[in-house]
């Protein structure tokens, strides 16, 4: 009862807190100080202090089962573990959006301590545009999604959390997604800023670099997690679906991307201003988008879980607001860039040109396809829906002169590039790659050409890396390293997605308990079924013994879970996991029948999918640091 | 004629021109041979034609005591009230796969009569209903 009502008012004067400041703010702007006055620190603050608590009233009361409150008695229940209490504040649309508005002012604050060494207005300006857009979601909360709404009479017992959110990887996904999406917003608001300041020059590329790689670490982060969950809760046992609610958290990634390297040109040429503009309005309009697509519920996603067109009308009618001051203040204050830096057709800034239009073709591409089937329906009352194999039809044939790219452009020079890029050791490199991949391209049916070539350039991507990683060590100049690292993940990546789609190995099958299986030299056996019981499921056990072609048995344990509360069947694959390949097993009970139905994989590199994740993110952690010397 | 500026300007207009049209023509290109259609078994019997091949998705309901198993397939029939369609599917089984429930299957059509499923789309919500089932019921 308490917390949630401590909650609700301190929301609420959050709001009043975050008005105030608007008006400070244009106070101290008029003023001829030097820095910001305290007023506007302890102002923000206390909107940070207003935030953090409403937000632990939130928690508390999930964690107390209080189900007076609304939201947790639609998402928990008190049988749940202590830490899917916790997370089912953010597992509910009206908990996520209190979570986006702690991220938002946590952002917005961090930023008004760290930009000390900025001009004043500048930074005043930036914090009004924060605030703004803490106001907008401030409203939103508070009008149509209020996470303290009581209930009356007050339920003995909540509904429960959905059991597939009831995961360690999903615990931790949506928090670590929104410090990507919303940190984002700090280059929106302090790009508008710098626009209205003519403040777009290499100080203040230097300056956001940090407000640009930390939302993009988090972001890379959040989306890997994602995939991680769905590939082992799903069952499906693949870990992109080309699903909406995933394209949707991918476009961001993708300008992003784009912004974190077009920002060093800024930084080092002064030229490209415009355009790092143009990403960092998209990039924060297209965050804005991601929450707007899942949150309305008018994707027709695997996903679905919320449906509500009132939200969903306000978020469109803020963004549209938002996008249309943001291009306003583009119009009138557009950078006057008068010197065009020339540069060579050989040189660092044609690479990065280079990677950003792959970059916006990306976007683009998956732009299309998750937003066309929505306008079809909406013109033309037609149902679509677009799969897998367009985006792969669009997106991986590019991936080749990318890579290509990907190992060249960063051994270009700025302005010009004089000396020849061919070295021994590329080419021992490229032809060792060639090698590999061509004995997988003619001794292995299942590697297309395509496969073949992306998968001999992702190695020969990897290779380059490695020497020159090895050089680099061992000078004293270590500025490259986050580059190298990062792109060492990406060639990571590629190669083990490549290597995964031609090795693996797949089944499915109906059987009875006691019967057996051949497939490929594999053999499966269906031994026996147990049960136990759970605080809050119930649990089938599948006793399997695969023998593989070497004929090493190994035991696989899938499980069928049926959760009391709500009561849901889910199955849990068992994942067994080695630096080589994953099992992957699977069971469901088919209704009216003795036969289970069992999925068998044996997908290779795996766990070299995550480590690449990791060290992606790794080069951008480590350059965040080398910020800070 | 023109200074050095205004050419740099004009090939890189032209460039992210061309590079835009390439974009958009490519994508709507394979969007075209790509794009899987929703149906319901009613919206199969008024078709005119089948196209042999043709990828589509297809929503309802199970049929009650339809769902039989077979070691390599399973089989059962959706209806959606008003019409109804045999379903053939090998491949994993959503556990919310059940009599009486929504479900949406994707694959070829062989005929009228005749699907055939390769994939099952799973829904996290055991209440789901494909859209258009929603509608038939209520316009029943």
């Amino acid at each position: 009862m308490l917390p949630g009502q401590i909650g609700f008012i301190s929301l609420v004067f959050s709001l009043f807190i975050s008005l105030i400041l608007f008006f400070f703010i244009f106070q101290d702007y008029k003023s001829e100080s030097q820095a910001p006055s305290l007023k506007v620190y302890s102002l923000s603050f206390l909107q940070l202090l207003t935030i953090i608590i409403s937000f632990f009233c939130l928690v508390l009361s999930f964690v107390i089962s209080d189900f007076s409150l609304a939201a947790v008695y639609q998402n928990s229940h008190t049988t749940k573990p202590l830490l899917y209490k916790i997370s089912g504040t953010w597992g509910n649309h009206e908990g996520s959006l209190l979570l986006w508005l702690l991220v938002l002012s946590i952002f917005s604050f961090c930023f008004l301590v760290q930009s000390k060494y900025t001009p004043k207005k500048y930074r005043l300006l930036t914090v009004l545009f924060q605030n703004i857009i803490t106001i907008g979601f401030l409203l939103f909360v508070i009008k149509t999604s209020n996470p303290f709404l009581n209930l009356f009479p007050v339920p003995n017992e909540g509904l429960g959390l959905n059991p597939i959110l009831q995961d360690p990887a999903l615990a931790i996904h949506p928090p670590i997604l929104y410090l990507g999406y919303v940190g984002s917003s700090i280059i929106f608001s302090s790009a508008l800023s710098a626009m209205i300041h003519r403040f777009v020059n290499p100080s203040w590329a230097d300056s956001i670099k940090i407000w640009i790689l930390t939302p993009w670490i988090f972001l890379t982060l959040g989306i890997m997690l994602g995939s991680i969950w769905a590939y082992y809760e799903l069952g499906w046992g693949g870990f992109w679906f080309w699903d909406p609610v995933e394209n949707v958290s991918l476009m961001p990634w993708f300008s992003l991307t784009a912004l974190v390297h077009s920002i060093i040109i800024l930084k080092k040429r002064d030229t490209f201003h415009s355009w790092v503009l143009i990403l960092a309005i998209i990039t924060f309009t297209l965050s804005m988008n991601g929450t707007f697509l899942v949150r309305s519920g008018i994707l027709n996603s695997v996903h679905t879980f919320a449906n509500d067109p009132e939200r969903g009308f306000y978020i469109l009618t803020f963004l549209f607001l938002l996008i249309l001051l943001s291009l306003i203040i583009f119009f009138i204050y557009q950078p006057k860039d008068n010197s065009v830096k020339s540069f060579f057709l050989f040189s660092r800034e044609t690479a990065i040109s280079v990677n950003n239009w792959f970059m916006m073709f990306f976007l683009s591409a998956v732009l299309i396809g998750t937003i066309y089937p929505l306008i079809l329906e909406i013109t033309k009352d037609i149902k679509i829906s677009v799969g897998a194999p367009f985006f792969n039809i669009i997106i991986i044939p590019f991936l080749v002169p990318f890579l290509f790219f990907m190992i060249f452009g960063p051994k270009l020079k700025w302005i010009k590039t004089n000396e020849n890029l061919m070295s021994k050791k590329l080419i021992f490199n490229f032809f060792l790659s060639l090698v590999f991949s061509s004995i997988i391209y003619f001794f292995w049916g299942k590697a297309t050409l395509l496969n073949s070539i992306i998968f001999l350039l992702g190695l020969f991507l990897l290779l380059t890396l490695l020497f020159e990683f090895l050089e680099t060590i061992t000078k004293k100049n270590k500025v490259n390293i986050p580059r190298i690292i990062s792109h060492f993940g990406f060639g990571l990546l590629i190669v083990s997605i490549s290597l995964n789609t031609i090795f693996s190995v797949e089944m499915d099958i109906n059987l009875k308990i006691g019967e057996s299986y051949k497939f490929k030299k594999y053999e499966l056996k269906f031994n026996s079924i147990s049960g136990k019981v759970e605080k809050n499921f119930n649990s089938l056990l599948g006793n399997f013994s695969l023998t593989d072609p070497k004929g090493d048995i190994s035991y696989l344990k899938p499980e069928i879970r049926i959760y009391n509360q709500p009561s849901i069947t889910t199955s849990e694959a068992n994942i067994k996991t080695n630096f080589f390949y994953d099992r992957f097993i699977t069971m469901n009970n088919i209704q009216n029948s003795e036969f289970f139905n069992i999925r068998f994989q044996q997908k290779p590199m795996m766990i070299w999918i995550w480590i690449s994740a990791l060290l992606i993110s790794l080069g951008g952690i480590l350059s965040v640091f080398r910020q800070k010397d | 004629m023109y200074g050095k500026k205004v050419k740099f300007r004009a090939a890189f207009i032209l460039l992210v021109l061309i590079s835009l049209v390439l974009i958009i023509y490519l994508s709507l290109k394979t969007l075209e041979d790509n794009v899987v259609y929703f149906l319901s078994p009613t919206e199969i019997q008024n078709k005119e034609e089948i196209k042999r091949n043709e990828k589509v998705r297809v929503g309802g309901m199970v049929k009650k005591n339809s769902i039989k198993s077979y070691t390599n397939y399973i089989s059962f029939i959706l209806t959606d009230y008003k019409n109804e369609i045999n379903v053939t599917y090998s491949g994993t089984i959503p556990n919310l796969f059940s009599e009486e429930k929504g479900v949406v299957a994707e694959g070829t059509l062989k005929d009228k009569n005749y699907f055939i499923a390769n994939k099952i789309l799973a829904k996290h919500d055991e209440n789901y209903m494909p859209p258009k089932v929603n509608n038939s019921l209520d316009s029943k």
